[in-house]
């Protein structure tokens, strides 16, 4: 018995692909924790070395400097049109975007809609705080009804500035999504299952089985104007009941496009055209 | 289709469809595009011919997502084309700056037509501007090619690649909707530049440290000094890149500077102004940046006037008026909204220019003239005189009677017949 408790065992340490920096988030802001989800799946799942991922406009412009990986910089809102261009060129690379919802629900919705619908083989990993953080907390498409933020002063109202856009729930319907869900870093529970989401996204990639998407709930503690704990409360308590967390759609492992074989890539070029996905 | 080029040496071709053919043969490894009158053709051609040769073909959402998808391919190395027409170039002006700030090599066609806003579908040459003064924000430069005949445009797509992989900037190919829409007989000679070691691409950080395509230099000295960085580079371009094409400037008195369309026009024009007894060249810049600007200025010293000829409201000729600096006086006769310049009308501005705008200036600048050649830097092609054309007048075509003939080729461009590696 003493032999085998006196055994060291590591339970816990940094992943290889996260790098020994401190971020420029602020402090409590849960993109750390997305980026330490992501880089734990990248690990486990040995693609660091083929991966080329793409960075968008926004907080998370400098995902870059935190995992260290092949990236590449999109213009705001393009990163799914520049992971495509990737993809079509790298059969064998692993192909993730990194978004914000500024990014992907706003200006760049033309981009992931379109790379959801062919079914590229990208991982979208959306970080949904619902506000623009980096330039100050502007209202973002994904803001709360009655959310007050400095460009929606008096709270949003749906007369004005319409209502949150569900985007994840509008990619799900789309046959070329793979896997479409939304956790949550509020709390241990969900950050376990968001992992568990992320890796099915990465893994629905791997096997050639379509796009796939993960959105993440996360706070802004500065942009809503809250402490850090008030804002993971809010987040539990509040933004979930606009962005109910689960499983929107899982078109993996079989349960549609059973067999179907993926064309094979060329030398330099992938899928000649918009069609595999349809099995 | 170009099932066996050994066969038949010149084939009647569509611009659009020639100029995707010699991208493809030039090595392109993928295309992304978005239907535009009048480049439509251009990606369907890409639409049937990628696939067969197995490489990356999107018919993208917008120009907006093509030009972005040109950025993700270019940045792990591939040799990537994009193209447009007017209107859609003005949504991939911001695709281009960061292409330009990230130092990712990609060749853009602007088959431009009428403007400003939706415009025509007819040609033009309005979005000069636009292609040489910088596309999108921030100090940059792009390498621009105008292309006279078709089959000089498929000669500069292969220099187009070349160039934006040697000095790791987008470079742009400008066309007009008559080069894209016109047939004309073309050799098929084509040319697959080497490809060179990216040592920068994306290709995974498999044994090796991470690497970032990026434009964002957030602190002010580091983003300075990346901006030295591209200058330097840009100095480079406008050192070794310049190309320009001339025609009868021997004896010339007047020249017409026209690139593109303009310049097939002013070439029937010559022909018909020498019949009439005016000594008449043609100055063709085929760089419009780097602009031949030391060629031109060297060209003013020894002739009365210059005549600038363009498909717009006059956009060129500023830059030739700040190479010549003064030195002669600068004519400009252009058409806009789609519409081409007869030779007739361009024959009639060179009277105008002959008699009222040089009476003033004749005799002193007749004393001070020295004949001579110009000489320029390497990477020039001068053109051998023609002979004038005997029956100019009666062309048919506005090409007149050179409508076969590419402009540019002086003498035989080292072929690979059938494009093959």
């Amino acid at each position: 018995m003493s032999a085998v408790a006196a055994a060291p065992r590591v339970v816990y340490e940094r992943p290889a692909v996260l790098t020994d920096v401190s971020t420029r988030y602020c402090p409590g802001c849960g993109h750390g924790v997305v980026h330490r989800l992501l880089a734990e799946v990248i690990d486990e799942l040995g693609v660091a070395g083929r991966t080329i991922a793409v960075a968008p406009v926004g907080c998370s412009v400098f995902a870059y400097e935190y995992l260290s990986l092949d990236w590449c910089e999109a213009p705001h809102g393009r990163a799914p049109a520049v992971a495509t261009g990737i993809r079509r060129v790298r059969p064998d690379a692993f192909v993730l975007t990194y978004q914000g919802d500024g990014d992907l629900a706003a200006i760049g919705t033309g981009e992931i809609v379109h790379a959801a619908a062919r079914g590229e083989l990208i991982t979208t990993i959306f970080v949904n705080n619902g506000i623009y953080g980096m330039t100050g907390g502007q209202m973002a498409p994904t803001t709360l009804l009655g959310q007050k933020t400095t460009s929606s002063p008096t709270g949003r109202e749906a007369s004005l500035a319409g209502y949150p856009v569900p985007m994840t729930e509008m990619l799900a319907v789309l046959p070329g999504v793979a896997f479409a869900g939304r956790g949550s870093v509020a709390d241990p529970s969900a950050i376990g299952k968001t992992k568990a989401m992320i890796r099915k996204a990465c893994e629905a990639q791997l096997r050639g089985e379509g796009f796939a998407i993960v959105e993440v709930l996360s706070n802004c503690p500065v942009g809503w104007g809250m402490t850090a704990p008030e804002s993971i409360r809010h987040l539990k308590e509040v933004v979930v009941g606009t962005y109910p967390l689960g499983v929107l759609v899982d078109r993996t492992g079989g349960k549609r496009n059973a067999g179907a074989p993926h064309p094979a890539p060329s030398a330099r070029a992938t899928r000649s055209g918009a069609t595999a996905q349809e099995g | 289709m170009i099932a066996h080029p050994g066969g038949s040496r010149r084939v009647l071709m569509k611009g659009n469809e020639a100029i995707a053919e010699a991208a493809i043969q030039a090595g392109c490894d993928a295309y992304f595009g978005y239907p535009i009158t009048p480049q439509a053709e251009l990606l369907e051609w890409m639409a049937r011919r990628m696939p067969e040769e197995g490489r990356a073909f999107i018919q993208a959402e917008s120009e907006l997502g093509a030009i972005n998808m040109g950025l993700g391919a270019a940045a792990t190395g591939a040799r990537v084309l994009v193209s447009s027409s007017s209107p859609g170039i003005s949504l991939m002006a911001e695709g281009m700056s960061y292409m330009a700030g990230s130092e990712v090599p990609i060749v853009l066609i602007n088959v431009m037509r009428g403007g400003p806003g939706l415009g025509s579908i007819q040609p033009s040459q309005s979005d000069y501007f636009q292609a040489v003064k910088g596309h999108g924000h921030g100090d940059y430069r792009v390498p621009v090619f105008a292309p006279s005949s078709i089959g000089e445009a498929m000669e500069l797509i292969a220099t187009a690649f070349e160039v934006a992989e040697r000095y790791r900037t987008p470079v742009m190919l400008l066309a007009d909707g008559i080069l894209g829409q016109a047939m004309e007989p073309v050799d098929l000679r084509f040319r697959r530049p080497e490809r060179i070691e990216a040592a920068w691409a994306l290709t995974g950080a498999d044994g090796r440290p991470p690497r970032v395509v990026r434009s964002l230099h957030l602190v002010p000295e580091d983003l300075e000094e990346h901006n030295l960085h591209l200058q330097e580079k840009f100095r480079a371009v406008a050192e070794h890149e310049v190309r320009w094409a001339g025609e009868q400037l021997e004896d010339a008195e007047l020249v017409i500077v026209a690139y593109g369309t303009a310049a097939r026009v002013a070439r029937t024009a010559i022909a018909r102004a020498r019949a009439d007894g005016l000594k008449v060249g043609l100055f063709r810049p085929i760089s419009l940046w780097p602009f031949p600007s030391a060629l031109l200025a060297a060209l003013a010293e020894r002739v009365r006037g210059m005549l600038v000829v363009e498909l717009s409201a006059g956009q060129m000729v500023e830059d030739v008026r700040l190479a010549v600096e003064g030195r002669v006086p600068i004519a400009f006769d252009g058409r806009t909204g789609g519409m081409v310049p007869s030779p007739d009308e361009v024959v009639e501005a060179l009277r105008e220019l002959d008699t009222t705008g040089l009476a003033a200036r004749r005799s002193r600048r007749a004393r001070r003239r020295q004949p001579g050649p110009v000489s320029g830097p390497e990477h020039t092609h001068e053109r051998t005189p023609l002979a004038a054309s005997e029956s100019g007048h009666e062309a048919l075509s506005i090409f007149g009677d050179d409508a076969w003939m590419p402009l540019w080729y002086t003498s035989p461009v080292p072929s690979r017949r059938g494009g093959k590696r």
